[in-house]
Formats: structure tokens, C-alpha cells, sequence
């Protein structure tokens, strides 16, 4: 039984489906770097894993507990965390706020204000600023600890790096590497190979809303034939 | 001009304390509670009945206060099947709790408009800078006052606050937290209610209680939301201010076209700032 097991999985949006039957197994503990073109359903997988874009059918074990057509608010206390595409950390609610609202549920664990500040230690210097005020950077570094703070099992993050300077994908990469080194299993989406051939174990690539390629990190690098014809780049 | 002035400043905050909850949860959750003048035109027959003496104001204020929370937290209840689709159809379902409920209190009051006494003592009048303005009028503006300080430091202040403004930006972020969206909304519209009725009970000396007042400050109430942007409090409170103003000085300087003066301010800032005074984009979502 692997820690996150999705089977079948249709899902999509009123204007049309956008998975057509996925399946995904994840070990825990496993950093899995999902590629794809834009368009194919990689956003639309971490959503749907969150509970944001409702299952049509198919099924989402974590663990062996079914979170398909849960709450997203009940996937979260299962131990799923989201660090979405565009950050959408509160403009008008401060750092020191989101630190506080996201530990309100913790699950309890490793990650507490105090060790995520020590990781993250340029939110300390702004804790009183509104979100809306932070860089773009920052606001990622926050939305990376409004996920940490739940103590989560399993971190999707969409496209964390989108429109970042290369010193904070660094950093980026360093929060990833610790979180696989504190056992959090993670879907990393992303268009930034860099980042993404640095943390990952495992390489995936989406085709029409379907998983259609596999393989380790390593491989899957060895390989620039694969990933020039899914990926359309060398 | 004086007392016009200071009848902006008393129906300026009794706005605010109505219309708050509407805007919040307007902004927070796409709810647009059409039943919200009906929680006023409750709490003011709840002080046509009970007012006359200190114990009896303070116990329709107390009654307004219990009544709205139940009633806040049905409405929020009622609309929660409605939670996919458009805020139109919710807006409807509010529409016609307004008219039953406004049904329901003709059957139990009648159709004369009643009249509601201020507590013994505030029924008189002050001299107030050589103009003579009734006592009960100041000690709304202070009580306003004191109430829309004591809402603006809990939303803008406060844990509770900051769940409640994360919830205006973004819902789907509070929810991936672990928390739960349905329980913060049947808060803030059990809070919002409370206070729209409690406006009720305050207002009461100055509208009195009579058929079709509850349309009256809905319509007034969703002015100041709009004017003032969904879901900011900041934005309530001036937008209550400044209708208060517009609505009491339009009446003194152009009695024939006071209503008209409301709503060109209304059209004014809609045509300067669509989203209002204090909307921002990120608290208009439109997910």
C-alpha cells in the first residue's frame, strides 16, 4: 500500500473535464517533480487533491483514508497542504496573522512559529507587515509556512518559483529539502526544470490530463530524448 | 446646520452598526442578505413593545441581541444548500425570508406606524453649542461611536478578526487550513444580525417602527456597502458617515430632491471607484 494512492480520478470544471481517469502512487516520504506543458491538467490535479475542484469520480487514498468528496477544510486535517499557484497569501491580514491562523489547526509536530520563523527568518523582520505590502518572494516564503504550520503529511506545491528571483528558488529548494528530511511527502508542480531536477526523487509527466511518463530524477535527466518530446524542451 | 450635522452623525453610526454585517459577509462569502431590514424593522418593534422605561429598552435591546444571533445563524443555515450557485439565487432566498417575515410582523403589529419613546430621562433635550438637540440623538452618537470602535479594533485588532479578513480575501485559503468556512459564516452573519437588530432597538426613537422601514434602511444599508467596498469595515464606517451626511444635509438644503442626493453620491463613487471607497481587488474575488 503506498502512502498516497489515486485511482481513476476524473475531475474538471463546469466549462469541461479536465482529468480523464488519473492514477498516482506516491511513497511516503518521496519528492515527486510533476512536469507537463501548460494546459495538460497539472494545476488542476493539486487543486483537486486540496479539495478545491470537486471529484467527479475516482478515488484519492491517503494513508487508506478515501478523501475524495471530502471538505477541503477535512483534507486539510487529514494532513494535505496547498501552496498554490499565485501564492493567494491574505493581502490584508499581517505575516504575524498568518503565522497564528495557520497553527490554529496544526496538527501538532516539528513545525511551530519559532522553527518555521528560524527557516524562513526574512518573515521575522516583516511579522507586522500586511501580506499585501511583501515582495513577491516573501509572499511565497509565506505561503510556504502557512502550509508548513499545519504540520502536514503531504505538500502540494504549484509552481512555486513562477516569476521568483533565482536566489529565492534557492531557498525554495533548501525549504523542499527540508521538508523531505523531515519525512513530509511532496507534489512539487513546476516549469523550472532546475528546481525541480534539484529536489525531486521521482520525475512525472501529464499528457491530456493523465499521468504518461515515470521515472527516478536521475533517469529521467539520462534521458533528454523523453523529455524533449513531452516536454518540448532539450 | 448644527443639529442637521449631528443627525448625520447619529444616522451615520446607526448605519454603520446595520450595515457592517451586510458587508461583511457580502464580501466574505458572496451572501447578499436581502432579509437584513427585516432584522432592523424586528428590533424596532421589539422596542415599540417593550420601550418606555430604562428595563424595558434594555430588554428589547437584549431580546434584539438574542434574536439576531438565532435568526443570523438560521439565515446563514438556509443558505448553505445554495453554496455553488450564483449569489443571485441566494440573494433571492433572502428576498423572500424579508417578505414573510415582513408579513409576519403586520400580522402582529398592524399597519399604523408605531412610535418609540426613548428611555426616561434621554426623551428630553440638550443645549448643544446654543442649538437645543435631543438628548437621546447624542447619547446614540456616543454609543455609536463606542460600538463601531469596538468592531473596527475586533476585525482589525484581533485573532477572530484576522480569520474573519482571510476569509473576505480568500475562503478557499482559510478552508486548506483546516477550518472550517460554513462555522466562520454563521458567526459573522449571527454577529451581523445581532447587530442589525440591536440597530433596530437604537434606531427606533428616531424611525419609530411602521411597515416598509425595513426596505427603507436595507436600501440605505446597501448604499453604504456598495459606496464603502465589500467587506471592509474601514469602508463601512466611512461610507456610513458620509451617507448619514449626504442623507440628513440633502434633506435640510433640498428637501424635493433628497433622495435623488443619495443616490448621485451612490452614482458618484461608483463612476470614481467601482469597487467603492475601500474595496480592494483582492477582497472582490470573483472565484
Amino acid at each position: 500500500m503506498s502512502f498516497l494512492e489515486v485511482s481513476g480520478l476524473v475531475s474538471g470544471y463546469d466549462r469541461g473535464t479536465v482529468l480523464h481517469g488519473l492514477d498516482l502512487d506516491l511513497d511516503a516520504g518521496a519528492v515527486l517533480g510533476l512536469l507537463g506543458r501548460n494546459g495538460v491538467g497539472k494545476s488542476t490535479l493539486i487543486m483537486t487533491l486540496a479539495g478545491l475542484v470537486p471529484v467527479s469520480s475516482g478515488s484519492i487514498r491517503l494513508h487508506d483514508v478515501e478523501l475524495a468528496g471530502k471538505r477541503p477544510d477535512q483534507i486539510a486535517r487529514a494532513g494535505v497542504a496547498l501552496v498554490p499557484q499565485g501564492r493567494r497569501v491574505w493581502a490584508t491580514v499581517t505575516v504575524a496573522e498568518h503565522l497564528a491562523l495557520s497553527s490554529s489547526r496544526s496538527r501538532g509536530g516539528t513545525w511551530t512559529v519559532d522553527s518555521v520563523l528560524d527557516l524562513l527568518p526574512r518573515l521575522a523582520e516583516r511579522r507586522r507587515h500586511y501580506a499585501g505590502q511583501l515582495s513577491g518572494g516573501e509572499q511565497q516564503m509565506l505561503a510556504v509556512a502557512r502550509a508548513l504550520l499545519t504540520n502536514p503529511r503531504l505538500v502540494l506545491l504549484d509552481e512555486p518559483s513562477d516569476g521568483l528571483a533565482p536566489a529565492i528558488v534557492d531557498q525554495i529548494a533548501g525549504v523542499v529539502t527540508t521538508m523531505r528530511a523531515e519525512g513530509v511527502t511532496v507534489v512539487l508542480v513546476e516549469q523550472d526544470l532546475h528546481l525541480a531536477f534539484g529536489v525531486a526523487d521521482e520525475i512525472a509527466v501529464m499528457e491530456k490530463g493523465a499521468l504518461v511518463h515515470r521515472a527516478p530524477t536521475a533517469q529521467f535527466r539520462r534521458d533528454p530524448d523523453t523529455a524533449h518530446r513531452l516536454l518540448g524542451v532539450a | 446646520m448644527l443639529v442637521s450635522v449631528l443627525n448625520g452623525f447619529a444616522i451615520g453610526f446607526l448605519l454603520f452598526i446595520l450595515a457592517v454585517g451586510l458587508s461583511i459577509v457580502f464580501g466574505m462569502m458572496d451572501v447578499l442578505n436581502l432579509a437584513h431590514g427585516a432584522l432592523f424593522l424586528g428590533g424596532a418593534y421589539l422596542g415599540a413593545t417593550f420601550a418606555g422605561s430604562w428595563g424595558g429598552f434594555l430588554a428589547a435591546l437584549g431580546l434584539a441581541a438574542v434574536g439576531g444571533l438565532a435568526a443570523g445563524a438560521l439565515l446563514s443555515l438556509m443558505t448553505e444548500p445554495l453554496r455553488r450557485r450564483s449569489h443571485l439565487d441566494q440573494a433571492l432566498l433572502t428576498l423572500g425570508v424579508a417578505f414573510v417575515v415582513a408579513e409576519l410582523l403586520i400580522i402582529a403589529f398592524g399597519d399604523d406606524p408605531l412610535s418609540v419613546s426613548a428611555p426616561p430621562a434621554l426623551d428630553g433635550s440638550v443645549s448643544v453649542l446654543g442649538a437645543t438637540y435631543p438628548a437621546y440623538r447624542l447619547v446614540l452618537i456616543g454609543v455609536g461611536a463606542v460600538l463601531a470602535l469596538a468592531v473596527y479594533l475586533v476585525v482589525e485588532r484581533t485573532r477572530v478578526g484576522a480569520l474573519v479578513r482571510a476569509t473576505v480575501a480568500d475562503r478557499e485559503m482559510v478552508a486548506t487550513l483546516g477550518i472550517d468556512n460554513r462555522l466562520v459564516k454563521a458567526a459573522v452573519f449571527a454577529v451581523g444580525s445581532l447587530l442589525a437588530a440591536t440597530a433596530g432597538v437604537l434606531g427606533g426613537p428616531i424611525y419609530g417602527a411602521r411597515p416598509g422601514l425595513d426596505a427603507t434602511v436595507l436600501i440605505l444599508a446597501l448604499v453604504v456597502v456598495v459606496i464603502g467596498g465589500l467587506g471592509s469595515v474601514r469602508g463601512a464606517l466611512v461610507g456610513a458617515l458620509v451617507i448619514g451626511q449626504v442623507d440628513t444635509l440633502g434633506r435640510v438644503l433640498l428637501p424635493e430632491l433628497a433622495s435623488f442626493v443619495l443616490f448621485a453620491a451612490l452614482a458618484l463613487v461608483l463612476v470614481l471607484r467601482p469597487r467603492g471607497l475601500f474595496g480592494s481587488p483582492a477582497s472582490v474575488s470573483t472565484r
